[in-house]
């Protein structure tokens, strides 16, 4: 299995991380409208409050862009398939399409979330990481 | 517009530069210094005439000491570019709108690195460098390349490109570049056919002939008013227009957060900015440089800057109008393909040299080039 970069939380970021530690996948929510950020912020962009929540995220998505990385060095030396995904919650996410032939990807492709704990590059602890599979299911 | 825009009120009077390589085997300090001074001279000033400067926030060399090594005895004004090949746009209207101001008089903007035999920014970033980082690097998304392809996917899909498609851009530049001897790829031309036999570099977006070079060397230029232009000894050229174009949800390299990405937005935006401040349109310019990370993003400005519409990009260049002796040659130098990446800034050398009639793929009687750099640009004419 690749290794995979493990984070180095950067304050913006903390409670994703932490969230990912406890398999939990959280969204960044704004407190005064509802507003959902991702990547985050400190501060809405849409009515500017300082305060904000976390919002656990369902996990279904669908992908709306992807390639195949082939680099001939670490962290792909095996192809790792990159998407740009549409959370259902109506934000998009970078991560990984894991469980999939390369023929079945698809724009629009249903996929969930999965959890996967790969050896870190960085780090002397194994990294978990957010990633997708087909769902199965008819787009 | 009204007076005060960046119209018509700045003039490019010097360009400089090294020559470009794999490997320097000088400081990078060395190459700004040796390109800022040839650029002072050509405008037949002395460096202690040169009183602003400015380069990107990623350039190693520091202000002062390349103040130390030139000669300039004070300076008035500095800035620096963020972002990565955007700066190089960005840099000439810090320094036309400097000059303009009258902040101060003789601006030097200078570009110069090792990004070959140094740091080499297209290989994969360091972990945990900078922030925003975590969003993409575990993710093994980590390299321009892979950043700019999940964009390039959408725009293949809605137009039904492929990456064939895209490897006649490279072929045109390489063909440029074969005859430009200060092109790295001088005397080497490629086919289509070299094209789809190179490696994938990002299946199924991007081959390696899609890929700019990396390089060493450095280039600079020198920005006046155009009032003191009349006086210098080359023909000035004029920044008839100068643009930037920042979307919100931009996010570290690309913005994945608007909602159509097959649609280069930043640039469509910069394109309507840059055409109502001149007052000018494509048809009005006889040559473009395109800033050229990788190839597809010559078709997406093409189709921005409304050279062909939208979806009519891989027709408009298939038909040979970017060619030499086309309707609109595009990189007659051979870009960032073919002569060398300078992040960017090599490309504005070669509209200078175009519009002073000096370049040597001329475009016989050039009167207007743009210099597009994907979210701004430049219209250049003569004064
Ligand atoms: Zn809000």
């Amino acid at each position: 299995m690749s290794s995979v970069i493990a984070p180095t939380p950067d304050g913006v970021d903390q409670y994703f991380w932490d969230g990912v530690a406890r398999k939990q996948f959280l969204l960044q929510k704004c407190s005064a409208c509802g507003a959902l950020r991702q990547p985050p912020a400190p501060m809405c962009s849409e009515c500017n409050a300082l305060e904000w929540e976390t919002q656990e995220a369902t996990g279904r998505a669908k992908v709306y862009s992807w390639l195949v990385s082939h680099h001939p060095t670490e962290p792909d030396a095996d192809p790792r398939i990159i998407v740009v995904l549409d959370l259902e919650e109506g934000v998009r996410f970078v991560a990984n399409l894991v469980e999939c032939n390369l023929a079945d990807i698809r724009f629009g492709l249903p996929v969930e979330l999965t959890w996967v704990e790969y050896p870190s590059m960085n780090r002397e602890a194994p990294q978990i990481l957010p990633q997708f599979r087909p769902t199965g299911d008819a787009a | 517009m009204t007076k005060r825009s960046l119209s018509d009120q700045a003039a490019i009077v010097g360009i400089g530069q090294t020559e470009f390589s794999k490997n320097s085997g000088r400081s990078e300090l060395q190459l700004a210094a040796e390109a800022s001074l040839a650029a002072i001279r050509d405008a037949g000033l002395d460096p202690s005439d040169i009183d602003g400067m400015a380069t990107f926030t990623l350039d190693s060399s520091d202000e002062l000491l390349l103040m130390r090594s030139l000669g300039l005895q004070e300076v008035n004004y500095w800035s620096r570019a963020p972002f990565g090949g955007a700066g190089a746009n960005t840099t000439i209207m810090q320094a036309a709108a400097a000059v303009a101001s009258g902040a101060c008089k003789h601006m030097l903007v200078w570009r110069a690195f090792n990004e070959r035999s140094g740091h080499r920014f297209g290989q994969p970033q360091d972990p945990g460098t900078t922030v925003g980082w975590n969003w993409y690097l575990p993710f093994g998304l980590d390299t321009p390349a892979k950043i700019y392809s999940l964009t390039f996917q959408r725009y293949m899909d809605r137009y039904g490109f492929t990456n064939e498609d895209f490897g006649h851009y490279p072929v045109v530049a390489r063909k440029h570049a074969a005859t430009n001897p200060a092109a790295w790829f001088y005397e080497r031309p490629i086919t289509l056919e070299d094209h789809q036999n190179s490696r994938w570099i990002v299946e199924p977006i991007l081959r390696l002939l899609d890929c700019c070079q990396e390089s060493d060397g450095g280039v600079a230029l020198v920005i006046t008013t155009p009032e003191r232009a009349k006086d210098m000894p080359k023909p000035p050229v004029s920044i008839r227009g100068i643009v930037d174009a920042q979307l919100i949800h931009g996010h570290v390299m690309f913005n994945y957060y608007q909602d159509d990405l097959s649609r280069y937005e930043e640039n469509y935006r910069a394109a309507s900015r840059l055409w109502e401040m001149t007052g000018l349109g494509p048809s009005d310019m006889d040559v473009a440089t395109i800033y050229e990370n990788f190839s597809p993003i010559v078709f997406m400005q093409l189709e921005g800057y409304g050279f062909c519409k939208a979806g009519e990009s891989v027709d408009f260049v298939k038909a040979g109008h970017i060619e030499l002796g086309g309707t609109i040659p595009v990189n007659p130098h051979g870009g960032l393909l073919g002569e060398a990446y300078i992040h960017g800034v090599n490309n504005i050398l070669e509209g200078v040299r175009q519009i002073r009639g000096e370049a040597t793929n001329q475009v016989e009687g050039a009167e207007h080039a743009l210099v597009a750099g994907g979210r701004g640009g430049m219209v250049l004419g003569k004064a």
